[in-house]
């Protein structure tokens, strides 16, 4: 069941738009903001409340990479793997990361703490190679950065 | 040499509303609604001849132009700030470090297509810009600069900023339109064009954030001096960007048409010891190489479309002569399988194979065969075979790749591995 305070979210994205189902992509931000996944119950959730069928919110959902219809870790990270990134050497960041954290792309570690994902072009090429955890940029990275990085994040 | 676009941003600052004003901001919005009627902004930036800076390139004014001007409804304008092609950081610079401007000129544009809704579409990687935008948007609107009767004038404006969840599709204009309506982000058959039937059927223009933020200077400064600005016949500065192994990679605001060997060695300081330079994308992934041949090409639309490539963003992609040609293609094409909407046969088809082929080539598994295959698809995924401009654009790599490094190509089947052999995939 989706909570109170994600249907007032939702509903106040509602008035923006001239038809409810214009709202499931802030929809889906919204839950996933709250629960950092979007399970199959929400889906059908989203859709009774914008009048759509779980399969179309679904075909939406599975659409954009940065909704996550599987569980993942209490940080992400998205590794920039674009051209700028991989001239200036990216692939000893991605191998450091999988070193360290002991996963592959599209898993997450036992504690639940990292889910690693490739992503592309992060738009800060001229100081590559770069990556995001969470909500925040980290730029001209070496191997020996890495685990200082992944420190910061419990 | 001027800069117009630039030059107030400081480092690691933002702008904030009264830093704008201090500065002029503003100035040419109370100066069109004063004194100029909508057709008098919409003819002042088709005589600037300003061109889309998104990477087409198509003359903004005469976009706007097509816009129906006394229909009943509403009618939209879009900022497409959905940074996502590689190689390209621009608007970034420019969201950050400026929004204001951005709003500004949003403004603008949309009082000349009589617009009473817009929307930022910005890339949901851009955090630090998102904070910036909503924090603007919030300002504008207690200013009075958003909202009903803006500057007690019989115009209005609602501006709402839309975060999106990632895929590069959406920066292409029609899809935009879709996942801005709830859908998937897939492209739409034009015609219609967006500026008769865009967002929920309704006239919309969708323009590039460099593009809209010129706006207010043109207001304000005018067509001609605009124009020169420019060393060529297309307006204007441009911002251009290096990255790859040079040794100062980064973004500059500069007149349209510096060279490309302007670009490398007086700004971006040239190669990195140890590294020499083979070739570049001029625009993003989805342009054609360049070469040393071409390092005094004017960086204008004319020029390097002339050359055989295009502009796309301005922003460089440097291939340096220890860098594998075939893998630096692959990893361009990889990106371009995976951002494949899946709408249209040859693009969802075609780009995971050519990836395939590329992989295998660099593997050692390559035939002669396989070269014969790249070929036939940079005809098979080129104009007008395809829904939208992702695949096309995808094979423009492709076949100046196969045109100018044929020679590694050939190596890679011949020595059954990659001569390179220090980058992995």
């Amino acid at each position: 069941m989706l909570t109170q305070t994600e249907i007032s979210k939702i509903e106040h994205e509602l008035q923006h738009v001239p038809v409810r189902k214009a709202a499931v992509i802030e929809a889906l931000k919204i839950v996933q903001e709250q629960r950092r996944w979007v399970s199959d119950e929400n889906v059908e959730d989203i859709a009774a409340l914008l009048g759509m069928s779980a399969d179309e919110v679904d075909s939406v959902a599975t659409f954009y990479n940065l909704i996550f219809r599987q569980p993942v870790g209490r940080h992400v990270i998205l590794v920039c793997d674009s051209i700028s990134c991989w001239v200036m050497g990216y692939e000893n960041i991605r191998k450091t990361l999988m070193e360290l954290l002991q996963i592959k792309y599209g898993q997450t570690t036992p504690d639940g703490r990292f889910t690693l994902l490739p992503n592309p072009c992060l738009g800060t090429c001229d100081h590559a190679p770069a990556l995001m955890v969470d909500q925040d940029l980290y730029r001209d990275l070496n191997e020996k950065n890495i685990g200082e990085i992944l420190d910061k994040y419990e | 040499m001027e800069a117009p676009l630039t030059s107030d941003i400081q480092p690691g600052l933002s702008l904030d509303l009264r830093a704008y004003e201090a500065l002029g901001g503003y100035q040419a919005l109370r100066k069109a609604l004063q004194q100029m009627t909508p057709q008098e902004v919409t003819a002042l930036i088709k005589e600037s001849n300003l061109r889309g800076r998104g990477g087409a390139g198509f003359s903004t004014g005469m976009k706007w132009s097509f816009v129906p001007m006394n229909v009943k409804g509403p009618k939209y304008l879009i900022a497409n700030a959905d940074e996502m092609e590689p190689g390209t950081f621009k608007d970034r610079w420019l969201l950050e470090g400026n929004p204001h401007q951005l709003i500004e000129g949003m403004i603008l544009s949309a009082y000349a297509i009589q617009a009473n809704i817009s929307f930022v579409f910005l890339r949901w990687a851009y955090k630090e810009a998102a904070v910036v935008i909503r924090k603007a948007l919030s300002e504008a609107y207690a200013a009075g600069y958003l909202g009903n009767n803006i500057l007690g004038k019989d115009f209005s404006l609602e501006m709402h900023l839309h975060t999106g969840v990632g895929r590069y599709m959406c920066g292409e204009e029609t899809a935009l339109l879709n996942s801005l309506e709830g859908k998937r982000a897939v492209p739409r058959a034009k015609p219609p064009f967006p500026q008769i039937s865009g967002l929920f059927g309704h006239p919309t223009i969708v323009n590039n954030v460099e593009t809209l933020s010129f706006i207010p200077h043109i207001v304000n400064k005018g067509a001609a001096w605009f124009q020169s600005l420019s060393r060529t016949g297309d307006g204007g500065t441009k911002i251009y960007g290096v990255s790859g192994r040079v040794n100062k990679p980064g973004a500059w605001e500069l007149p349209m048409g510096v060279t490309m060997r302007e670009l490398l060695e007086d700004y971006a300081g040239g190669m990195q010891n140890g590294y020499r330079f083979r070739g570049a994308l001029p625009g993003g992934a989805s342009t054609d190489f360049l070469t040393s041949d071409h390092l005094d090409t004017p960086m204008d639309f004319t020029a390097v479309a002339a050359a055989g490539s295009r502009l796309g963003t301005g922003t460089m992609v440097v291939l340096d002569d220890q860098t594998c040609p075939v893998g630096f293609v692959h990893n361009l094409e990889h990106f371009f399988a995976q951002e494949s909407c899946g709408f249209c046969t040859p693009c969802r088809e075609g780009l995971p194979w050519t990836e395939k082929i590329l992989y295998a080539l660099e593997q050692g598994h390559g035939t002669e065969e396989d070269l014969v295959q790249l070929e036939m698809h940079t005809h098979l995924l080129g104009p007008g075979n395809t829904f939208c401009a992702l695949a096309p654009g995808a094979m423009e790599p492709l076949q100046s790749a196969l045109k100018y490094f044929r020679e590694d190509f050939e190596q890679h089947v011949h020595e059954k591995k990659c001569p390179y052999g220090n980058h992995t995939h």
